[in-house]
């Protein structure tokens, strides 16, 4: 059978350390993304989204590689998990990317060209 | 062809299939996987893969049949351009419930639900599925969805189009939208399931020598139609999901009275749907794969390129979606990317068309009723995908959009592509599935009525479109009306084709000839063990040691004795190489 | 959350959890050996998170798409969140995946006892966090700010920030609906594992488990800041 070289019979068990590591981490990333929050960005408010999305980011990192293992996983499960982000990227993406597109207006005045040359309800 | 004439066809030449009675009567193994237990128990509670195909087939099958009355009916009605028969209230609940039953109760689970769950295990060389128990349930759970749909017909029927769009759907359609909602929501996640369970089964239990390039083309097929399945059916629950919560507790999330966007809820959808409509039509292709190699004797033409595309169709397939969204108010940007990478996905089901063609290209062609439906597979699909060319283009959609255009050409490609290729594999499979053989005569005239009679229902369709018929409207202007008598002249034909199998093929279950381990001597593993198969479908796990498709040496009809190791008799039909 | 589809997902999730062996022996029948069982409930539930990550991506669009056009009122409707409450319930959750992630070690190194402890110790947490959600939902039900019919606003912008709550409530709803059905089955788990079933050879179910645990745990690390900390700002500044 197809197996990865990754024998499931002898587990690989993480040490204590690093567990309680990845602990501390994300409780400090949390007071982190708390504090960014709050504080006054002044001219650069827009800047709180995206700082609060590359944080939860590097949460969710680390959840995925050490709690959830895919450090110590099969090359596959990287694979999936990489084309389940990229998949959601393509929604999001092209999702809003109509909606953005929506405020860009043509040039009125090739418009106003084509319409006065021809109006479609005349042709009909 | 002209070396074909050169080397007519003997009589011994034949597959023996066409004989009266089979040489391999008395073949049938003792014990096989419908003999081992008895009893509707035996049935509701078994999770080996092989019965499971068979309960899909029969609910499935009831859900096509359902289906096709709503389509008799629409097409009785526009046989007079007054709407006469059924008031437009009625009209509407008939087309969704016809479009709902077909396309999510019938076509997407057809092939992979039936076929994929019988053959994957076996053409892979395992004795089941990844996950029985995941597997019934999938069949529960498509059951439990199916039961919610059909109490929605109880409670009134729905008249939102199987499409549900918003804000219709959401605020004003006074119809059984939530209970079809869930039904369709709930049966989605029998789908992810089967899918999860193809993935994983081809990844983890091939059998020793059943690399990834001698994989059965099938396999593939299967294989990308799952990711769709994965990737994309949660995005159309959840969308179905919000329409279901905005109805029932009036959160507005589409409701454009509180500044939302009704069209969002289109891209939801048609992220799921365009996909699905390869999911419709990947295992077809696969079907085809299967059966032109074997009907032309040939080794496959291009298998590293078929299977290829139909992992591109998969991902670029994920890209298009906006295209059924044209006039909805889109931006215009966002179409004209669209309208682009539209164009890009009918390359790789063009490479597929390519290597078929190339495959029957000198190779030793027979007529048998599998190999006439993957003809029929193969015009009528190209028409389907050329037709959605003409969509794709931004300019001429304004004009064709949401006419009979639109209705022609999904049916030439769910119809004539999917179904036709579904049907390939009844026949082609029938006699692995049962141990018998079904009437050639009767299977080939049943494939041509079916042949004439779509063609008669949906060609016309193509002219009223572009005449500018709409679609779902049950009265129109007199001139259309010949073209309206052709098509539901051609369905009554199509009917007929559809019902005279379900006689034979039920005749053929008790006095069809047997059929023995391999009719068409065909290659690839399923052929390899007894019809109908041991409970673990070999006797021993297989071990894979050729390319697939090899059609150039002797294939047998028979198993050898167990433990003879005798010397396979050859075949009396040994191809020509 | 609908009361119709609670028990439908319900079965969903039972249905996902990898196939249970028979108490008659771990291995299955139509798997070779250990290792290609367990290879192939990781990746079954791998994929399956693959299509929980789309499906919360279905409606996390629908989040983007509307941020983007109603980002003042969006932000309005934020600040009427308590920020406490949800920083709390954030810190309460990676309490949950720690000990999550424990009782799978502990899984493997064969102690039951611990593996029991921190079973029900995931599961206390994960309680405490539908409490506290329960004491927010009752505060925005007294406030009015359940979407609906009976949604009450005063204020500018008062459809949209309507529209933010449906969000609000359907996004922590479900992820919520999420929480309820892992701490159900984990209540499963603490009997098989109080009777002896996990072990050194065999704990791939925990395994799983807790793979789908801090799955729902990163789910909320993005909910936390795209509906809390978002108005925080609006609410510290003004
Ligand atoms: C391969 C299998 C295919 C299937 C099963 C299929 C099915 C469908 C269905 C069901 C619709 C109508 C949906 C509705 O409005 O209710 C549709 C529309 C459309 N199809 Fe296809 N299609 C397939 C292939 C293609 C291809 C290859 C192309 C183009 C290269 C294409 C282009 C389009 C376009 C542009 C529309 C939208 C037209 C409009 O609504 O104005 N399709 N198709
Ligand atoms: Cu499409």
């Amino acid at each position: 059978m197809s197996h990865d070289a990754h024998a499931a019979d002898s587990p690989h068990i993480v040490p204590l350390s690093v567990y309680l590591t990845i602990f501390a981490l994300l409780m400090v990333f949390t007071v982190l993304t708390v504090w960014v929050a709050l504080i006054d960005l002044g001219p650069y408010g827009w800047l709180h989204t995206p700082l609060a999305l590359l944080i939860a980011s590097v949460k969710a990192t680390l959840v995925v590689l050490w709690f959830m293992h895919v450090k110590y996983g099969s090359r596959l499960v990287w694979v999936f998990v990489v084309a389940g982000l990229a998949w959601l990227a393509l929604l999001v993406g092209i999702t809003v990317g109509d909606y953005v597109g929506r405020t860009w207006e043509p040039d009125p005045h090739a418009w106003q060209a084509s319409a006065d040359g021809a109006d479609f309800r005349q042709l009909g | 062809m002209s070396d074909r004439a050169a080397t007519p066809k003997t009589a011994s030449e034949r597959p023996p299939t066409r004989r009266r009675r089979s040489r391999y009567e008395g073949d049938v193994p003792r014990e096989h996987y419908l003999n081992v237990a008895y009893g509707l128990k035996s049935w509701l509670f078994t999770i080996d893969h092989k019965r499971i195909a068979i309960l899909y087939l029969l609910s499935i099958t009831a859900f096509f049949a359902l289906g096709g009355l709503m389509a008799v009916f629409i097409r009785l009605e526009l046989l007079t351009p007054a709407g006469d028969l059924m008031t437009s209230e009625i009209y509407n609940r008939v087309f969704t419930l016809h479009g709902v039953l077909m396309v999510f109760f019938f076509l997407i689970p057809s092939i992979p639900a039936v076929f994929g769950n019988f053959f994957l295990p076996m053409m892979v060389g395992a004795k089941d599925m990844a996950f029985p128990r995941l597997n019934l349930a999938s069949w529960y759970i498509y059951s439990l969805g199916g039961v919610f749909t059909l109490a929605a017909i109880v409670a009134g029927g729905v008249d939102t189009g199987w499409t549900f769009y918003t804000p219709y759907s959401s605020t004003y359609s006074n119809s059984a939208v939530a209970l079809t909602a869930i039904g369709v929501f709930i049966n989605g996640f029998s789908s992810i399931f089967t899918g999860l369970n193809f993935i994983v089964t081809i990844h983890k239990m091939r059998a020793p020598g059943m690399t990834w390039m001698r994989l059965p083309l099938f396999v593939w097929a299967n294989y990308a139609a799952a990711l769709i399945m994965i990737l994309g059916t949660p995005v159309v629950a959840m969308a179905i999901f919000l329409v279901a919560v905005e109805r029932l507790f009036g959160v507005g999330i589409f409701d454009p009275a509180l500044g939302g966007d009704p069209i969002l809820y289109q891209h939801l959808f048609w992220f799921y749907s365009h996909p699905a409509v390869y999911i419709m039509i990947l295992p077809s292709m696969g079907v085809m794969s299967e059966v032109i190699a074997c009907f032309s004797r040939k080794r496959i033409f291009g298998y590293g390129f078929i299977a290829a595309s139909s992992l591109a169709i998969a991902t670029v397939g994920f890209l298009v979606w906006g295209h059924h969204m044209f006039v909805s108010g889109q931006s215009i940007y966002a179409s004209m990317v669209f309208s682009v990478l539209t164009m890009l996905v009918a390359v790789p089901s063009a490479v597929k068309v390519f290597n078929w063609l190339a495959t029957l290209w000198r190779g030793s062609i027979s007529f048998e009723t599998p190999m006439l439906y993957a003809f029929g597979f193969l015009g009528l699909f190209t028409v389907g995908g050329l037709t959605g060319l003409y969509l794709g283009t931004l300019a001429t959609d304004v004009h064709l959009h949401d006419t009979y255009f639109i209705v022609a050409h999904f049916h030439y490609i769910m119809v004539g592509g999917a179904v036709m290729g579904y049907l390939a594999a009844v026949h082609f499979w029938w006699p692995k599935m049962t141990g018998r053989m079904y009437s050639e005569w009767w299977g080939r005239l049943s494939a041509g009525l079916l042949f004439i009679g779509f063609n008669l229902t949906f060609f016309p369709q193509f002219l009223m479109g572009y005449m500018g018929m709409p679609r779902r409207y049950h009265f129109y202007p007199e001139e259309w009306q010949v073209l309206n008598v052709l098509s539901t002249a051609g369905a009554s034909i199509l009917g007929l084709g559809y019902l005279i199998p379900i006689i034979y093929l039920t005749y053929s279950l008790r006095y069809g000839p047997i059929a023995g381990p391999n009719p068409w001597r065909a290659t690839g593993l399923e052929w390899t063990t007894a019809s109908p198969p041991p409970q673990h479908n070999f006797e021993q796990t297989p071990v894979v040691t050729e390319e697939p498709y090899d059609y150039s040496k002797p294939i047998v009809n028979d198993l050898p004795a167990p433990g003879a190791g005798a010397e396979p008799k050859p075949s009396p039909a040994a191809p020509r190489s | 959350m609908s009361q119709q589809h609670g028990p439908v997902t319900a079965a969903v999730m039972t249905g996902t959890m990898p196939d249970m062996p028979d108490h008659d022996g771990p291995l299955q029948h139509h798997f070779d050996d250990m290792a290609q069982q367990n290879e192939s409930s990781a990746l079954g539930m791998w994929l399956f998170l693959l299509t929980e990550l789309m499906f919360f991506g279905g409606v996390m669009t629908a989040y983007a798409v509307y941020r983007y056009l109603f980002n003042a009122a969006f932000a309005e409707g934020a600040s009427h969140l308590d920020v406490r409450l949800g920083t709390t319930n954030t810190i309460i959750l990676i309490f949950s995946s720690l000990t999550m992630a424990l009782a799978v070690r502990a899984a493997q190194m064969d102690k039951r006892k611990l593996l029991v402890g921190l079973l029900i110790a995931t599961m206390l947490f994960g309680g405490a966090f539908l409490v506290i959600k329960g004491i927010e939902y009752a505060h925005k039900w007294e406030a009015g700010h359940v979407p609906g019919a009976y949604f009450h606003y005063e204020g500018p912008l008062a459809n949209h920030v309507h529209l933010f709550f449906s969000f609000y409530f359907t996004m922590t709803g479900i992820h919520a609906l999420h929480m309820v059905l892992g701490i159900g089955w984990m209540a499963w788990l603490v009997l098989r594992s109080a009777r002896g079933d996990f072990g050194v050879g065999y704990y791939a179910p925990i395994e799983m488990t807790g793979l789908y645990w801090h799955f729902v745990d990163i789910v909320w690390i993005f909910l936390f800041p795209l509906l809390y900390l978002f108005g925080a700002g609006a609410a510290a500044g003004h």
